[in-house]
């Protein structure tokens, strides 16, 4: 069957290498609002797919009905778990998960039965018209009580009980006393990634027997891996292309439609489109993990940290998704950005009925960095210090050694950076005449200046780069020199997920850079060439970039092979000596021949950690940022409007330098949406704000200007030195903004987000 | 028309009726579109009144109200976003009820009426008795808000909204205020605190009594801090997603305080 209408590749002409900042090849056409996202992809035969979900968070079911269903004229299909061919089970790292839910429901929203029809209002009526026979069950909604030993076992199989994973860091022997101790309990609300283009693709039946799945994914390889063991089929047959993603965050790691669509398509014999509408999408991935999270820290009365001892419980909800990986995130980063000599970290990932949660940028060192952060805050007024000192004082460098025993083996100015921000200029304070838009409440006309009181605030965190302990972490990248139209033309070829980061620009500014050539298309994204693991953990540019690197020297030493002679580099579409000296043109070296490579790059290893002391190379690099935030709080009414969040981080190297801003503006907006106002709130395992009418994302008058710092201290051990930098910056605003919000009322505010009850609450 | 099929659902603006329908909420068989008719979509003024059409959108509101309904104005400016603004109205926001409704406390404040049409004729409701419940009013089946009546103001008018972002957010609850230096009436409008859109009887009764009309010195804070009091007392809030009864009363104390400085400052300066 043809392939749908979509979004091509794209065509990346002119200049722009690395550390340029080139306009990416896809900005007109979204600018415009004529990119084809997954949700637009369109085939003249195509069906609609529609989802059952369960209204309750736990139940049995006792029997399904689906003939009211298939009665309804222009359905094709209505499949339930004794329709999912090879095993009815999936999951990232630990399969737990039912395509179809079998006899047990687990979460709000879980999916049940999966209908095809015509529209896609047939298909979600009928799908309503499936009877399904609950036996509502007490869902298991505290975290901390499903680790007692008589909460209901929400796993049968799984031997830890509700106990996903247990991460236990035990480093140093000093003694847990010291002249200064402050102790605290912080909880973190669960937070949504809140893409806004929602889960979406269309699968097509193919000849062969397989099929082709077009579709908005973080990691296509593994999807595939996941559908081909639900669909029974190898995994060749099953051929994803990465269609049009409206954001990621996370929340498009997990498989949604991916299989429900497949399954559609094979019944049916007809391509199956399947759109989640907001709602819908609420429930069509998983979340931030909430948290609760103690901690001690002990300090010398000078301010150098004694100890630091944690105990934090993550509640994974229904399936474990990524929260064994989330939980050694939040155990070995746990102590942040600072040396103690002795850290005793406990961290518990756990099975509940609540909404499933799992990846999401930060990925768990955004929960630690707000306790830790907190309790920086809370040391240095018990040793009357500035929040600042005491966190330089104690920062690590290169050459600290982590609470994994790792040693900190590349820079890492965390001092630095806290200066910078430090050091910077403060806003000035409001004047006697006011702009509503630039006051806590906005242009709801809530203060003309009364009970308006400033804060400043700072944070500073620690993120690991790309896939930790012993993950065998790899890219995979084609490329491809050859004249075409008389102008050579580079090709790249990769499975990695563009989901608006701008790798589609990264990859031709490596390409131009290596081999010097204007004119770079990047191939759409599929399967067709070997995996570039997932568009997550900040590392496509460290893994996929070295990959399109090293595929690139290839190509290049071939290319010098065939002009002979004293070649040593391209450059301007010319073959060049050492000296820079012109040797021949490209285009008459290369002729008639295709000069193509394709390599697999890795990062160098890392180590699972040991059990029992958590020990171990566990993280391949360490990414650092620091904000002040400067807020206005209206302290009777709880209202806060940021008035400036300064951000100075490390990258290593500026690939792309608007890039990196860009990146630092969104995870400090995510950042701020965590302190202030983004929660889903679940209730009884019920979540009740689905909707961007009540979940609420920050708007430009939430989001204050922000001035940047970009530090470039090359890691050697990185392709070009750089340095992951998109998730760094969503830590350390959160506490930054919430320290600010405490400077101006003197409120302890434990938890996030902060909300105005908090604020103005006794 | 609306008579011949009365489970026909107007739609003005759409912000509203478009949610419902891609939420899948309702499915109507028919939707009667008021964009066209044009006795809705203008305003004129008459006898100290301005008549305000039910299709007349918020961004023509702020942009050509402001002086004459000042309360309705801001109330305007604080709802949605400009895309939303431009296209959503006070019949609409009417039409939906619901307590949270940002025009509905200017309406209250000012004693405006709202004009409903049907074949059997044309009748004027008292905007404080149009509310029933959570989205539910008088109007019925077969009519339509052809209009809202609203006393040109007499005096300062105010509109403060609480809401857990600086922009685009439904209230957690809200505040109009509306003095008539000439007849000496205080009007107040409580928005999202009970299950519609409220008078502080009380509050208007105190303020009218206490304050100082003849010669307005600066306003005591006695005198505000009771005004809140009253203006809290009268809501009667619940706990939602949005926020607490508890804190609702608070917020509304503080804002029918502020909103009372703001305006009798007004007096003050003129
Ligand atoms: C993103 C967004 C943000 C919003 N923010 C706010 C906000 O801040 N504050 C706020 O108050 N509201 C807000 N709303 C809701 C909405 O915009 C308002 O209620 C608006 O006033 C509705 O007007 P409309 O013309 O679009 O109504 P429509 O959607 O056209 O109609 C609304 C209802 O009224 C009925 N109706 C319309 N006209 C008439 C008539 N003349 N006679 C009888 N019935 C009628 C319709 O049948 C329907 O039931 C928001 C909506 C969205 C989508």
């Amino acid at each position: 069957m043809s392939a749908p209408t979509r979004q091509g590749g794209l065509t990346s002409t002119g200049t722009g290498g690395v550390g340029d900042s080139p306009q990416r090849p896809d900005a007109n056409l979204k600018v415009r609002g004529e990119f084809a996202y997954s949700s637009d992809l369109w085939h003249e035969d195509m069906l609609w797919g529609a989802t059952l979900r369960s209204p309750h968070p736990h139940a049995r079911i006792r029997g399904l009905d689906t003939s009211a269903a298939l009665a309804v004229p222009g359905v094709y299909a209505v499949l339930t778990h004794e329709d999912v061919p090879g095993e009815n089970i999936y999951g990232l790292e630990h399969p737990d998960q039912p395509v179809l839910a079998a006899d047990v429901v687990r979460y709000q929203g879980e999916p049940i039965a999966i209908v095809a029809a015509d529209h896609p209002e047939t298909a979600r009526r009928a799908a309503a018209r499936v009877r399904v026979d609950y036996e509502v069950l007490d869902p298991v909604t505290d975290a901390a009580a499903a680790l007692r030993a008589d909460a209901p076992v929400l796993h049968p199989h799984n031997p830890g009980g509700n106990l996903v994973r247990h991460a236990r860091i035990r480093h140093g022997s000093g003694p847990l006393t010291a002249d200064v101790v402050v102790t605290g309990e912080y909880t973190v609300g669960m937070q949504d990634q809140a893409f806004l283009g929602p889960e979406s693709g269309m699968a097509v039946p193919a000849e062969d027997g397989g099929l082709d799945l077009y579709i908005a994914t973080q990691w296509l390889h593994a999807d595939r891996r996941q559908i081909a063991r639900a669909l029974g089929m190898d995994e060749e047959k099953v051929r994803l292309h990465l269609a049009g993603v409206g954001g990621a965050f996370g929340a498009r790691e997990d498989l949604s439609m991916q299989v429900h669509a497949c399954l559609l398509a094979l019944r049916t014999g007809k391509p199956v489109k399947i759109v989640y509408g907001r709602e819908e999408s609420f429930f069509g991935h998983v979340h931030r993990h909430p948290a609760v999270l103690r901690y001690e820290h002990g300090a010398t009365r000078d301010g150098d940290l004694v100890y630091v001892r944690a105990s934090m419980i993550l509640d994974g909800g229904a399936y474990a998704s990524t929260t064994a990986a989330v939980t050694g995130n939040a155990a070995t980063l746990g102590a942040g950005p600072y040396q103690a000599p002795t850290v005793e970290i406990d961290c518990y990932g756990v099975y509940t009925n609540n909404p499933p949660c799992g990846a999401m940028r930060g990925f768990g060192a955004v929960q630690a960095c707000f306790a830790y952060e907190s309790q920086m805050d809370k040391l240095a007024q018990a040793l009357g210090m500035s929040p600042v000192d005491v966190r330089v004082r104690n920062a690590v460098e290169q050459g600290s050694v982590m609470p994994t025993g790792q040693v900190v083996d590349s820079a890492a100015p965390v001092g630095e950076l806290l200066a910078l921000v430090r050091d910077r200029p403060l806003p000035p304070e409001r004047g006697a005449t006011f702009d509503l838009r630039e006051l806590p409440g906005g242009v709801s006309n809530t203060t003309h200046g009364e009970g308006v009181v400033r804060g400043v605030g700072y944070g500073v965190g620690i993120k690991n780069v790309a896939f930790s302990e012993g993950f065998d972490d790899y890219s995979t990248a084609r490329v491809r020199l050859e004249v075409t139209g008389g102008e050579p033309v580079v090709s790249v070829h990769t499975a990695a997920a563009e989901v608006g980061q701008g790798l589609v620009t990264l990859k031709a500014q490596i390409a131009r850079t290596e081999l010097g050539v204007a004119r770079v298309v990047i191939l759409p994204s599929d399967t067709a060439v070997g995996s570039a693991g997932s568009s997550s953990a900040s590392r496509q540019s460290y893994v996929t970039g070295g990959a399109v690197r090293a595929a690139c020297e290839r190509v290049r030493a071939d290319v010098l092979a065939l002009a002979g002679g004293a070649a040593a580099g391209l450059a301007g579409g010319k073959v060049v000596d050492g000296a820079g000296v012109v040797l021949a043109d490209l285009v008459e070296v290369l002729g008639e021949a295709v000069v193509e490579h394709t390599v697999e790059w890795r990062h160098r290893p890392t180590e699972a950690l040991d059990p029992v002391t958590g020990q171990g190379f566990a993280h391949v690099q360490y990414a650092f940022a620091a904000h002040r935030a400067v807020v206005d709080v209206d302290v009777e009414l709880g209202l806060v409007r940021v008035v400036e969040l300064a951000c100075a981080q490390d990258v290593g190297r500026a690939m792309n330098p608007d890039a990196v801003v860009g990146q630092i503006q969104g995870g400090s907006a995510q950042g701020l949406g965590l302190a202030v106002m983004e929660e889903i709130q679940v209730v009884g395992g019920v979540v009740r704000n689905p909707s961007f009418t009540d979940y609420l994302i920050p708007t430009v008058l939430d989001m204050p200007p922000m001035p940047i710092d970009v530090l470039e201290r090359a890691d050697p051990h990185a392709p070009y030195g750089l340095r992951g930098v998109g998730e760094p910056p969503t830590l350390s605003s959160t506490p930054a903004i919430v320290a600010a919000i405490r400077a101006a009322t003197g409120k302890a505010l434990t938890r996030v987000p902060v909300r105005p009850e908090h604020i103005v609450g006794d | 028309m609306k008579a011949a099929t009365p489970e026909a659902v107007p739609i003005a603006g759409g912000t509203d009726v478009m949610v419902e329908l891609n939420f899948d909420k309702r499915r109507p068989p028919a939707l009667l579109d008021l964009g066209r008719v044009a006795e809705l979509s203008g305003w004129r003024t008459d006898d100290g009144h301005v008549r305000l059409g039910a299709t007349v959108p918020y961004a023509r509101i702020v942009g050509e109200l402001g002086d004459l309904l000042p309360g309705l104005a801001m109330a305007a400016r604080t709802v949605g976003s400009p895309q939303i603004r431009n296209r959503g109205g006070v019949g609409g926001n009417l039409g939906s009820a619901s307590p949270a409704g940002d025009a509905h406390p200017p309406l209250l404040a000012t004693g405006a009426t709202v004009e409903l049409a049907s074949v059997r004729g044309v009748r004027t409701v008292p905007a404080d008795e149009f509310f029933l419940g959570p989205k539910r009013s008088v109007l019925a089946a077969d009519e339509l808000v052809t209009a809202v009546t609203v006393p040109s103001a007499a005096g300062p008018q105010q509109f403060a909204k609480v809401g857990t972002r600086n922009a685009m957010v439904i209230a957690v609850c809200s505040f109009g205020l509306a003095l008539d230096t000439g007849t000496r009436r205080v009007g107040t409008g409580i928005g999202s605190a009970g299950p519609t859109p409220l008078r502080a009887a009380a509050a208007e009764d105190f303020a009218a009594e206490v304050l100082p009309w003849d010669d307005p010195p600066a306003l005591t804070d006695e005198v505000a801090r009771e005004f809140g009091e009253l203006v809290a007392a009268a809501a009667t809030p619940i706990d939602d997603v949005r926020g607490s009864a508890a804190y609702r009363r608070r917020a509304l104390s503080v804002l029918a305080r502020r909103t009372l400085r703001w305006a009798w400052q007004d007096v003050r300066v003129r």
